[in-house]
């Protein structure tokens, strides 16, 4: 009589933000989980706070009635204590908020399938996005063959930067895979992003070979990627991929100006104006020139 | 709209409410003459004969519809027999800021000389008070429960397709055959029931007396008109009102009329709640509608000119106006009048068809006050339907709700009701489901949750009025558990419910021997068959409802106590009475708290829903089944109407962090911005109620413009629908308005006097609304799309 198998442990998972009736993540009406930690570090993240994989101690100084009872468990500083949950547990209104909790993945499944029916009704599903999903590969693919048995419908989105395998893994248990570019220049995609776009490039190339329905997701930033030129080489480069079936185009706005302000960290676009409706709409030809069927903002 | 009836409507919009004393002073003269001289339902009867044959008969110019209640648009009679104004409260209706009546002068006068003095005493309300006892009158004082039998008749009807097929010639044919049947031996009711069904007969004479007086008007004024096509279309009117009611209808114009009457004479007769309404009106008229179509007689465009022209007519009957206290607070113009679209027919299939999309046009473009509409949305109900009327809904009017008509009808069929008549119901009023033309469902009160937990935090003492008001439930300081709370708030609800019941029976006792309602006893069912009027148990159902008021309130603040005094242990229970008593004084930390860390009803947390479904699991019990005194059953309703905002204007602070004289939570909405989860939270918060076990629930939702954008929006919008009524969900209704629109027009009110938006059940104009009520609609969560 031999042993039963050891099944091993269902990974942890570090999640930074669940959000339900999420529109813009894919089709129908979806939750949206963001997994926390990016490979990237964009100039013009929304979620500067999601970068880090460690959870961030973070103020929302509209909610602070100045009680002081955080300072009584945490000190005066900004920099938190070793106990940042006693410090948000002490603040009375909310304002002392810890990003990043991390949930095994049966705790998050029954999340997320609270709104299943209305994933059914709808069309929708679920998104795995981040920050990174792939910084954690192990608990995506865990996420989403869990999604997949209860038929559930998943998208990943994806930043494109991560191991091979472990894109190939989890795309291959995503029905969606939201494939994101910034930038066609390699220097450019370095200094706005912190990193080269070379191993973002072959991985879209090599999974467009393998799967079937590639949504890619061009934020367009005024002065940083929306020159003609390097659009014109994303809508090159975007055509000679096979799974591609749409692209959206994301319009850049200073959401995330404050939030950088708060981290301590320069927030390197205050001059940037979000490009106009017509703006927008000439890029929507642009693509459309070349066979791809482009859209404005990521609400199917 | 064409020329016409874009006319007749900006006449109606521009028409000013006012009263009129002629009712009052018809029914005051016939009862100084009449009253002891025949039993009270023949008395009743020949009392609304009176008022038929000598209240004034007005056709207005252009009119294809015609009668009014009053003598002219507008003008709302009194009913003095059921409640007599006084002389104070003329004054502060004609002169108060909204909501206003004019009261000419010699009205006052009339009243001071000659109706108050005979109605003095006589009143139905001044009888009813009398016979309440002391217990009623305290719990009533302190806002423990509302009365709704006190200034209006029970009415909450409607009318199904019976008229559509038969005359009321036909309906006194079956008097008669009822008459020939009473059996004077045997049945010790005979005698009685004989009174009722004579009383029946003659009030169909007095509604065919009204039409032929309307024929003659129209005669007159055809001879008189200058313009041919005017007299002829005075000509055809004067033809329709010899037709009906008397005889079936024969024609889409003649069908409409006749509905009219009816509803003239249920609102002539008593000034019942919500008016009265058509019900199903896109079924009921379709056979006419085809017809008229086929044989070349009606185009589209015409029936849609007679449905404006129907329209116009609700607008101008401005609901009766109220007495007393409530005579100072701005009520509302509305009468609650409400047309079903959609929905189901009695063998099952859908029921709706093209004048369901007509009739969203009609809405979507007039836009009026009344009649308020609704959509009855079951399975079978086709997508394009359900879209169409969410595109009306997105214009921001409120209009029409939503109805799950498969609940609907499985709620009607928990209380008995045959799977036809349940078919053939749907919702009026606010949300309330009845059976069409089958039941007397009444409505008599809302029910103060959060006053119930405040009592079982002080051991029966009532704050405010500063008095023990309930029973001793036990001294908080002695709790142990949260179990002890709950159980002292059981208490105390039921001790209130014991004495809200015991109160309705009285008042229902008072309306069967006193106030019979012959002419609507006609117009339901089985009231001829059992010779049995309306308000004595002579309608096929007779569920009556008592309205929950603040559920999420309530549930906000026990788990929040919960969670402070019982899990954490952050204060005692006594502590926290105390800072509940201060109003928070000095503790804002702690309200802060209660208002963002405890669980809250509406994220879809079971911490928080759990106690909502334990609260309704035990009002339900407490009240569900219990016998009226109509040979019917009570049930539960959660539905607030304004009544939230009172409530807690007499409830100190709560534990859920809401500051003393605060609104509560309204229908079965979360509190005021404590949704912080997105839509599908709420809903499936909502969900978790077994709204198949009420008589109808009430859930508002707030959107912003900008979330509704495109075909996309119509599409997200129409799953939210789907997927609540998935879950049971009985009702759901929409605000789509900025709150940056609505402070403008709480900032420049003459600006945005046309501005309508949803209140609770119904819509309303927002510059008419009370400055609390107007900022507990922009408080309301506004569900935006929520990138962090």
């Amino acid at each position: 009589m031999s042993a039963a198998p050891v099944p091993a442990p269902a990974p942890t998972g570090r999640i930074f933000n669940l959000q339900r009736y999420s529109l813009q993540d894919g089709p129908g009406l979806r939750t949206t989980v963001f997994l926390k930690g990016c490979p990237l570090a964009c100039a013009w993240c929304h979620n500067p706070e999601s970068q880090s994989p460690e959870p961030v101690l973070v103020m929302q100084e509209g909610r602070c009635i100045a009680c002081g009872a955080c300072y009584k468990v945490c000190g005066e500083g900004e920099v938190p204590s070793d106990h940042p949950e006693a410090c948000v547990d002490a603040c009375p209104t909310g304002a002392r908020q810890l990003l990043g909790r991390d949930v095994a993945v049966e705790e998050l499944l029954v999340e997320v399938m609270k709104d299943r029916l209305f994933f059914d009704q709808s069309g929708g599903g679920v998104t795995l996005s981040g920050g990174e999903p792939l910084m954690q590969p192990a608990f995506a693919v865990a996420v989403l063959e869990a999604l997949r048995q209860r038929g559930v419908h998943t998208a990943l989105d994806t930043c494109g930067l991560g191991r091979w395998e472990d894109l190939l893994e989890a795309a291959a248990l995503a029905d969606l895979v939201l494939f994101d570019l910034k930038h066609m220049d390699d220097a450019q995609h370095r200094k706005w992003t912190g990193v080269g776009n070379g191993a973002i490039l072959a991985n879209l190339e090599r999974l467009g070979r393998r799967h079937p329905q590639i949504w890619i997701r061009v934020p367009v930033v005024p002065g940083v990627n929306d020159d003609p030129a390097n659009l014109e080489a994303t809508a090159r480069f975007v055509a000679s991929v096979p799974g591609v079936r749409r692209l959206d185009l994301l319009p850049y706005h200073s959401t995330g100006a404050a939030k950088f302000r708060r981290l301590g960290r320069e927030y390197l676009l205050d001059q940037v104006e979000p490009p106009s409706e017509a703006r927008m709409a000439s890029l929507v030809d642009l693509f459309q020139a070349f066979g791809i069927p482009a859209h404005i903002g990521g609400n199917p | 709209m064409n020329e016409r009836t874009a006319r007749l409507r900006q006449e109606s919009l521009d028409a000013t409410p006012s009263l009129s004393s002629e009712r009052a002073g018809l029914m005051t003269a016939f009862y100084r003459e009449h009253l002891g001289k025949h039993a009270t339902p023949i008395l009743r009867a020949l009392a609304f004969k009176h008022l038929c044959q000598h209240k004034t008969v007005w056709i207005g110019e252009g009119e294809l519809i015609v009668g009014e209640r009053g003598p002219r648009p507008k003008a709302v009679p009194t009913y003095p027999e059921l409640t007599c104004h006084t002389a104070e409260d003329l004054r502060i209706l004609d002169t108060r800021p909204m909501t206003r009546y004019t009261v000419a002068q010699e009205m006052i006068q009339a009243y001071e000389q000659d109706i108050i003095p005979y109605w003095q005493g006589r009143s139905l309300r001044d009888q009813l008070f009398a016979a309440l006892p002391e217990e009623w009158h305290g719990a009533y004082e302190a806002g423990a429960f509302t009365e709704f039998m006190e200034q209006r008749a029970p009415g909450h009807t409607v009318l199904d397709d019976k008229i559509y097929g038969k005359g009321l010639r036909g309906f006194q044919a079956d008097i008669a055959c009822s008459m020939a049947l009473l059996d004077f031996e045997k049945d010790s009711e005979a005698q009685d029931k004989r009174d009722q069904l004579e009383a029946m007969a003659i009030s169909c004479d007095a509604l065919i007396l009204l039409a032929e007086r309307h024929a003659e008007e129209a005669d007159r004024l055809a001879a008189a008109a200058a313009d041919p096509a005017r007299a002829a279309e005075l000509r055809r009117i004067a033809e329709v009102c010899r037709r009906v009611p008397a005889q079936a209808p024969r024609d889409f114009q003649e069908a409409l009329q006749y509905y009219w009457f009816c509803h003239q004479g249920v609102i002539t007769e008593l000034n019942g709640w919500d008016a009265y309404s058509p019900g199903h009106l896109d079924q009921h008229l379709w056979p006419f509608y085809q017809r008229g179509l086929k044989e070349g007689s009606l185009t589209r465009e015409a029936a849609r000119e007679l449905l404006e022209c129907f329209f116009v007519k609700f607008n101008n009957h401005t609901s009766p106006s109220k007495v007393g206290v409530t005579a100072a607070e701005s009520g509302t113009y509305t009468d609650f009048a409400n047309l079903n679209l959609g929905g189901l027919l009695p063998d099952g299939s859908d029921g709706s068809n093209e004048l369901t999309d007509l009739l969203l046009e009609i809405i979507d473009e007039m836009h009026l006050l009344q009649p308020s509409s609704n959509m009855q949305v079951s399975r079978k109900t086709p997508d394009a339907t359900l879209k169409h009327a969410l595109k009306v809904i997105r214009n921001g009017y409120g209009f029409p709700s939503l109805f799950n008509a498969d609940a609907v009808v499985e709620e009607q069929l928990r209380q008995g009701k045959s799977l036809e008549d349940a078919r053939a119901g749907g919702c009026s009023g606010c949300v309330e489901v009845g059976a069409f033309g089958k039941e007397a469902y009444i409505l008599t009160g809302y029910f103060n949750l959060s006053k119930m937990l405040e009592l079982a935090l002080h051991d029966g003492f009532d704050p405010r009025l500063g008095r023990q008001l309930g029973p001793r439930s036990g001294d908080p300081s002695a709790f142990r558990t949260f179990e002890d709370v709950i159980r002292a708030f059981e208490i105390q609800t039921r001790h209130f419910l014991d004495i809200k019941i015991r109160g309705n029976q009285i008042i229902e006792r008072l309306y069967a021997t006193r106030m019979p309602a012959p002419f609507l006893s006609v117009l339901t069912d089985d009231c001829i068959k059992r010779g049995k009027d309306y308000n004595a148990g002579g309608a096929r159902y007779n569920n009556t409802f008592i309205q929950a008021v603040g559920i999420g309130s309530l549930t906000d603040s026990l788990a929040a106590l919960k969670q402070v005094v019982f899990e954490r242990g952050d204060l005692s229970l006594s502590e926290l009475v105390v800072t509940l008593d201060s109003d928070f004084a000095g503790h804002e930390p702690l309200r802060q708290r209660l208002l963002n860390k405890a669980p809250k009803y509406g994220n879809d947390d079971n911490a928080a829903d759990d106690v909502m479904v334990r609260v309704f699991r035990f009002l339900f019990q407490a009240i569900d089944g219990r016998p009226n005194g109509k040979g019917g059953a009570y049930r539960l309703e959660m539905l607030p109407t304004t009544c939230h905002v009172y409530f807690g204007q007499v409830c100190q602070a709560s534990a859920d962090g809401r500051r003393a004289g605060e609104p509560l939570s309204e229908g079965i909405s979360p509190v005021q911005g404590a949704d912080r989860n997105g839509p599908t939270a709420v809903l499936r918060s909502a969900g978790k109620m077994d709204h198949v076990k009420t008589g109808g629930t009430l859930l508002n939702m707030k959107f912003t413009p900008s979330l509704l954008e495109g075909e996309g929006g119509i599409d997200r919008l129409h799953h939210l629908v789907r997927s609540y009524f998935k879950m049971d969900g009985h009702h759901i209704q929409f605000n789509v308005v900025t709150a940056a629109k609505l402070r403008e027009a709480q900032a420049h009110p003459e600006a945005h006097r046309g501005l309508i938006v949803r209140v609770a059940g119904y819509s309303d104009y927002f510059c008419d609304l009370s400055l609390a009520l107007q900022e507990e609609i922009i408080r309301r969560t506004e569900h935006e799309a929520f990138a962090e």
